[in-house]
């Protein structure tokens, strides 16, 4: 829709927009498929992916061909730390950040400091970095973390990991997976109804709308959602459900938003090489991203810093349609605080790139 | 008390074991009657979810689950009047393939009619929660889906053992030669099989989708494990599905109490360890046409 609408008002520099789009499989198939569309397809530049293992990949094939890359929807946390480098930005808001997100929503109830955590966390890199901030929260928290138990992603049942949180008698659930996993283990929760509060450190709107009436409950973290108060946002939902017949969800934003920036990138340079591009992201230059405050992609390790929001759920004789489901929380930080505050700091998160 | 909790976990194991039940035994029955692997059987398990979610929206639950089986049930009468009929002589890599390529059609049509983005489907109130039976801790539904596999297994069991269809079924997975030849036809009890095993896999569907994500790839993963309990049982024996499926459950269940990471391997190499020692699975007989 965004390369429609630049193309519809005559491009960039009088050039349209080709926008080729490939499915990305598996972390193999996604490294293989981005190879291709720098060599024989002649793309430009690259954006996308959602997981942090393709993710990684991708990277690494763009810095290979020192082509551009922006990673759209991988949240781990070591994307922008030990495995960064200089061709790759990161869009989507990191762990550590939905962590502090959810963390701070779930201080203000009370329901951290002196609790006892069990985690259910997804057994590869997101999983194991959005533990790592997991834990972090924890301890500089107050709470003890009594169990984790690491889930195979392709694991669909997850009633015996349910009994054994049942064993461990927590104060709170903690959800640490991704995608279908986390839909799985919303329902299967509800289905055994346990007394404990179930929270998540990670949720995209599409998994929250598959989730079923009545299943989802407790505070999750979000990067944007459609009911947010602000004209930019209204407008580009307004445009969107007009053209889809449905809200958009959190990824349709933020590839949204990234090709708009791309291209106000390529027309203030002048210019699709890649050098030009980092350098004019590297100065920190701010872009409207349908929130209150601006963002801009800090120079040292290429992330988006924005704000982002915790979130509980709308009771049913409140929403106004099916996909009006989630009441957002304050955006954190909280206004007057910098941006940066929420995000991993430089010796919490080392980036070393390569010239 | 750490017996007590192996113990729960073994029960819900059993539990388990009774949903892939439902797919793997339809799996069996066709493979043994017809000599076909069906490998769109996920698909049938995907499209039961599917309609019964649309059949939720209108009549409600309890109705779903009796006629998304029965609607995909019909479609299993074209699936084998159409397709697998041309196929039981033929070379089985050519049912492979078609049964294969079926499954990605499946796949792909439930794409474009229902979208990428997984579905939503809850379970009905009254059923939420868990009980308690002395200690144990069991969930409502699925204590529900437990009677029901039972009910089914029972039904199977009576159809195979106890009436003259199931009487030319048996014979004819043993000898179908010998069956032709005292004058009985088996393709109509073969488009039978076939209706009764996506009906099965399709009511597996429709319990499962309020529990598990609707979405298009779900018959395919479903499909594996359907697969390994097939292999573990032994082809043509009713109690060594019901057996192996079980058995891979209730594994499945103690290896996560002490391993947690280990949970979806167990399986596998549980299925390797009665290869090795049973490579025609634990009671699967001797069929001389798969000799």
């Amino acid at each position: 829709m965004a390369a429609e609408e630049i193309n519809a008002s005559g491009g960039i520099m009088g050039k349209q927009i080709d926008l080729m789009s490939e499915d990305s499989v598996n972390p193999a198939t996604a490294s293989t498929k981005a190879q291709r569309m720098i060599e024989q397809d002649g793309a430009v530049l690259l954006f996308g992916e959602i997981s942090s293992a393709s993710s990684l990949t991708i990277m690494q094939v763009a810095e290979r061909n020192k082509k551009v890359f922006f990673s759209t929807g991988a949240r781990s946390d070591a994307l922008r730390g030990k495995d960064c480098n200089r061709y790759s930005f990161h869009c989507d808001i990191p762990n550590t950040v939905m962590v502090n997100a959810v963390g701070t929503a779930l201080k203000q109830k009370g329901m951290v400091k002196g609790k006892k955590f069990v985690t259910l966390t997804a057994d590869y890199i997101f999983g194991h970095d959005l533990l790592k901030a997991a834990k972090a929260f924890f301890s500089a928290n107050d709470a003890t973390l009594i169990g984790d138990e690491l889930i195979a992603t392709d694991v669909t049942d997850f009633s015996p990991y349910l009994l054994k949180v049942r064993q461990a008698k927590p104060d709170v659930v903690c959800c640490n997976l991704a995608g279908n996993q986390v839909t799985n283990l919303v329902k299967q929760y509800a289905e055994f109804g346990f007394p404990y509060p179930l929270v998540g450190f990670n949720l995209n709107t599409g998994d929250a709308w598959a989730m079923g009436e009545g299943n989802l409950s407790g505070t999750w973290p979000t990067v944007w959602y459609h009911t947010l108060e602000n004209p930019a946002s209204k407008a580009f939902v307004e445009a969107f459900s007009k053209k889809y017949g449905k809200p958009p969800e959190n990824h349709a934003w933020i590839e949204y938003i990234t090709l708009k920036m791309i291209a106000q990138a390529i027309t203030e340079t002048k210019s699709t090489e890649s050098d030009a591009l980092i350098g004019y992201f590297e100065k920190q230059t701010q872009f409207d991203i349908m929130k209150s405050r601006k963002a801009y992609f800090r120079s040292w390790d290429h992330q988006l810093v924005q704000e982002a929001y915790p979130f509980t759920v709308k009771a049913k004789n409140e929403m106004k349609d099916k996909w009006d489901m989630l009441v957002l929380g304050e955006a954190v930080p909280a206004a007057g605080a910098e941006l940066e505050t929420i995000y991993p700091t430089k010796t919490q998160n080392p980036c070393n790139m390569k010239a | 008390m750490q017996f007590g909790f192996l113990l729960e976990q073994v029960v819900n194991g059993l539990v388990l074991g009774g949903y892939y039940l439902l797919i793997a035994l339809g799996l069996s029955l066709i493979f043994s009657v017809g000599g076909i692997v069906n490998l769109a059987h996920g698909a049938f398990y995907a499209l039961g979810a599917y309609i019964s979610v649309e059949i939720t929206k209108y009549l409600g639950f309890g109705s779903a689950v009796v006629l998304s089986p029965i609607a995909v049930a019909l479609l299993g009468i074209l699936f084998e009047r159409f397709i697998l009929r041309r196929f039981y002589d033929a070379d089985p890599i050519l049912s492979l393939l078609v049964t294969f390529a079926l499954a990605m059609v499946t796949e792909q049509a439930i794409r474009i009619v229902w979208g990428a983005p997984p579905i939503s489907a809850a379970i009905p109130q009254a059923l939420r929660g868990s009980v308690f039976l002395g200690d144990f801790l069991f969930s409502r539904y699925r204590l529900l889906i437990l009677a029901v596999v039972a009910a089914v297994l029972l039904g199977v069991w009576l159809l195979l053992h106890k009436t003259s269809f199931g009487r030319v079924v048996r014979a004819g997975i043993q000898r179908p030669d010998m069956v032709a030849a005292l004058g009985i036809r088996l393709q109509p009890y073969m488009t039978a099989i076939v209706m009764l095993g996506v009906g099965m896999a399709a009511l597996g569907g429709a319990f499962f989708a309020p529990i598990t994500i609707v979405h298009p790839a779900m018959g395919a993963e479903i499909i594996t494990v359907a697969f390994v309990v097939v292999v573990i049982g032994g082809l043509g024996s009713f109690w060594g599905v019901v057996i192996a499926a079980l058995l891979v459950g209730v594994v499945r269940g103690i290896t996560i109490h002490f391993a947690p990471a280990a949970g979806e391997a167990s399986i596998y190499v549980l299925m390797f360890l009665v290869l090795m020692v049973r490579p025609r699975g634990l009671l699967g007989e001797r069929i001389e046409k798969f000799e």
